[in-house]
């Protein structure tokens, strides 16, 4: 199936198939291939769906490879192409189709959206179309359904290539074995192909002329055609510009762009929290039930307290990865999300960001997870690239338990005032977040060389209904990817932090056993728990991180926190709560009571002074810490070389920051 | 004059685009001589802009805007 982006392609594919289809990336790239089945007549008809383009010479390496790909096919592998067009922009569709028909695979035009196209006051001949072209032409509604069984049928009638030639190619170079099967367009096209991979500067060149010159000689057939059956009323308003009237306004346009970031914000952050909380509750009693159900063994720890929460751990990102990417999904199915490129894309550029980057920026501040997953819709690879890097530093849900933790000690002396500077603290941190994100991105823009210059030149399609089909059929893609991929390697690590937090070197958790064996007060269990954490790997490894964490004001307790919250960053406080025996981590006052009273080894003066606080929320504001969004880093980058640049510069970054204030303040 | 001076609803016809790296790619979009191209809105601080080209709407940088070569009508 090939066509221009915005034609109903994606409509057509997923009326055409349903469930039957499967998204997956041509080898070794990020470029998304639909493959997909549907039965005609007893017939099973395997279709495949790659990204749309404008024009069959490549713009980019994502087209090139695109390209390669539909050209490797032998003649008899491709049955039939199916062309989909947009009869509201018939001139333009049309050129992409002219390339494609003088490859001389057997094809067969489906016109779509021609409601669309009456509406702006345009009517076709189809049957003078048909007859002009030389194919065979399907009418159809893609988004209604319309006209499909009829298509179905012509796709399983047509086998052969019409006759007619839309361009006469000359300068066919004869290093391409002339397949005989093959006609010249088709090996024209190689020879570019060819020339671009061996970076020919010369032959791109002069290659580059001659399409110029083959793209003005096709629309002028183009035009002759389209004027022979198109009738065209003139200034007929339709309903785009007139909500574009709206949405492009330089007043209004902005305050409904923020109103939409304002809704996703709290989508993704209040309304998921419902099921996420029942998630957790679920994994939380199965988790119960079987340590009560299984006698006390390694093994049954390791199920109950390992993998079904590391498994819960997974699928509790599901609800804000579904709200964001059925939001998404409203926003590119209708067609606003290229006037919000439209409007960013100034002020973006200057961060070596993208328009589209708005929405994973803003998801960012609930969770990195799903927003780096929906970077997936900027096709810059280099600004996509800077999206993913910066994300995680807008400061996410997790972040926040943590935050709210060390404000409350920060402010333990200050009693009950009028003015209660904790919301002004935590937007501050959140501005932090976002400084940081802006400067890194334009680091990173300065940085990161990229073949080639990035440029704008973005179609804005009419407004549409979005699809509930499309949209059902995208998030589940996602949801499920999200799982089965970066989900198996974010089970793997919680179960590796699970054993060192539950397990130490020696005989050490026996001896603590009988060192209370005949203790009876009230807090035996949290005692028990805080001295096992001490003597566990996990503990083991904050004491031997310790120095250097030391010029940032923290000790091996803390270092042992910073382990833990490696699985999720909000489990810094639960670590800290077993630490320090305090039996309920919830109990904000108590806790911060406890640690506020706690003394340094060396000088007795307070652990948790000024310095220290401010030094941690710095570290978490900047450092990488989840080692889900790594995963996802990896899953959506296709490289381990990013996911490690993301950990040293945050990391580092850091570092750096929380040593700074440290030591300035104290 | 290019297309990046046209005020918003004015209109012209396409002369030629600019021999430049995105040249082909702008021709494709319909950026040829014959057709037409109207300025319909911009965005804040003035970049991009978006015309009307032979009937769809195109979002152009200004830099990009001003390698097409228009005639007003």
């Amino acid at each position: 199936m090939i066509g221009n982006p915005n034609s109903g392609k994606t409509t057509l594919f997923n009326a055409l198939t349903g469930l039957n289809q499967k998204i997956s990336n041509l080898p070794g790239t990020t470029i998304e291939k639909k493959t997909g089945h549907f039965v005609i007549d007893y017939h099973v008809v395997q279709i495949t769906d790659l990204p749309g383009t404008y024009s069959i010479h490549p713009k980019g390496e994502d087209e090139l490879i695109s390209i390669e790909y539909l050209l490797n096919f032998k003649k008899h592998e491709i049955d039939v192409i199916l062309f989909v067009a947009d009869a509201s922009n018939l001139s333009r569709n049309l050129l992409l189709y002219t390339q494609v028909a003088d490859l001389g695979f057997p094809t067969v035009l489906a016109l779509n959206m021609i409601d669309s196209a009456e509406r702006k006051g345009i009517t076709l001949n189809v049957e003078n179309l048909s007859k002009e072209l030389g194919v065979i032409v399907c009418p159809i509604n893609a988004r209604e359904e319309k006209g499909l069984e009829k298509l179905k049928d012509t796709l399983l009638k047509v086998d052969s290539a019409h006759q007619t030639t839309f361009f006469e190619s000359s300068n066919i170079e004869s290093y391409t074995i002339r397949h005989q099967q093959h006609n010249d367009y088709y090996h024209y096209l190689k020879s570019h192909l060819h020339h671009i991979r061996q970076q020919d500067q010369e032959k791109i060149d002069s290659n580059s002329r001659d399409i110029s010159a083959e793209t003005i000689a096709r629309y002028k057939k183009i035009d002759k055609i389209v004027e022979s059956v198109q009738v065209k009323n003139t200034r007929a308003k339709n309903l785009t510009q007139r909500i574009d009237r709206i949405l492009l306004h330089p007043i209004y346009g902005f305050l409904t762009f923020f109103t939409t970031l304002f809704i996703i914000f709290q989508f993704i952050f209040k309304v998921a929290e419902y099921p996420m909380i029942w998630i957790e509750t679920i994994f939380s009693t199965i988790s119960e039930n079987i340590k009560q159900a299984l006698p006390d063994s390694m093994l049954s720890s390791l199920l109950a307290d390992g993998i079904i929460p590391g498994i819960g751990g997974v699928l509790v990102f599901l609800p804000q990865i579904v709200l964001l990417f059925t939001m998404l999904a409203v926003l590119e199915d209708s067609g606003y999300m290229t006037r919000v490129s439209f409007i960013t894309d100034r002020l973006m550029r200057k961060f070596g960001l993208n328009g589209k980057s708005v929405v994973p920026l803003i998801g960012g501040m609930a969770c990195a997870i799903p927003s780096i997953m929906a970077t997936r819709n900027i096709e810059n690879k280099k600004d996509r690239l800077i999206t993913i890097l910066v994300t995680p530093l807008m400061s996410c849900s997790a972040r926040l338990p943590v935050y709210t933790l060390l404000v409350s000690l920060l402010l333990i002396d200050k009693g009950d005032s009028w003015f209660d500077p904790r919301g002004l603290i935590l937007l501050g941190m959140y501005l932090l977040g976002f400084i940081a994100a802006l400067l890194f991105a334009f680091i990173f823009k300065l940085i990161l060389k990229q073949k080639h210059k990035s440029f704008f030149v973005l179609e804005l399609p009419d407004y549409r209904k979005p699809r509930l089909k499309n949209i059902i059929l995208t998030v589940k893609d996602k949801a499920s990817d999200f799982v089965f991929n970066a989900g198996k390697i974010i089970l793997m690590v919680s179960v590796v932090l699970w054993f060192m937090a539950s397990y130490g070197p020696g005989n050490r958790f026996e001896d603590i056993e009988m060192k209370y064996s005949k203790y009876t007060g009230a807090d035996r269990e949290t005692k028990i728990q805080s001295e096992k954490l001490e003597a566990s790997y996990a503990g083991v490894l904050g004491k031997t991180i310790e120095p250097a964490i030391k010029p940032l004001g923290y000790d091996w307790k803390i270092g042992i926190a910073l382990i833990t919250s490696l699985a999720a960053r909000e489990v810094f406080v639960g670590t800290i709560a077993t630490i320090y025996s305090v039996g309920d981590a919830d109990d904000e006052k108590s806790l911060s009571q406890v640690l506020s009273e706690q003394k340094r080894m060396d000088t007795g003066k307070p652990l948790y002074s000024y310095a220290t606080i401010l030094s941690l929320l710095v570290f978490y504001a900047f450092a990488m810490q989840c080692f889900s969004t790594l995963a996802v880093t990896y899953r959506e980058t296709k490289s381990m070389k990013w996911p490690v640049v993301q950990v040293t510069y945050m990391t580092g970054f850091a570092y750096l920051a929380s040593l700074i204030v440290y030591q300035t303040l104290s | 004059m290019n297309a990046a001076e046209l005020k918003k609803g004015e209109r012209a016809k396409i002369n030629h685009v600019e021999f430049n790296e995105l040249q082909n790619k702008l021709i494709e979009m319909g950026c040829f001589e014959g057709n037409e191209i109207e300025m319909l809105y911009v965005a804040p601080l003035g970049d991009p802009i978006a015309f009307d080209i032979n009937g769809y709407i195109l979002g152009l940088r200004k830099e990009e805007a001003r390698l097409i070569q228009v005639i007003k009508i």
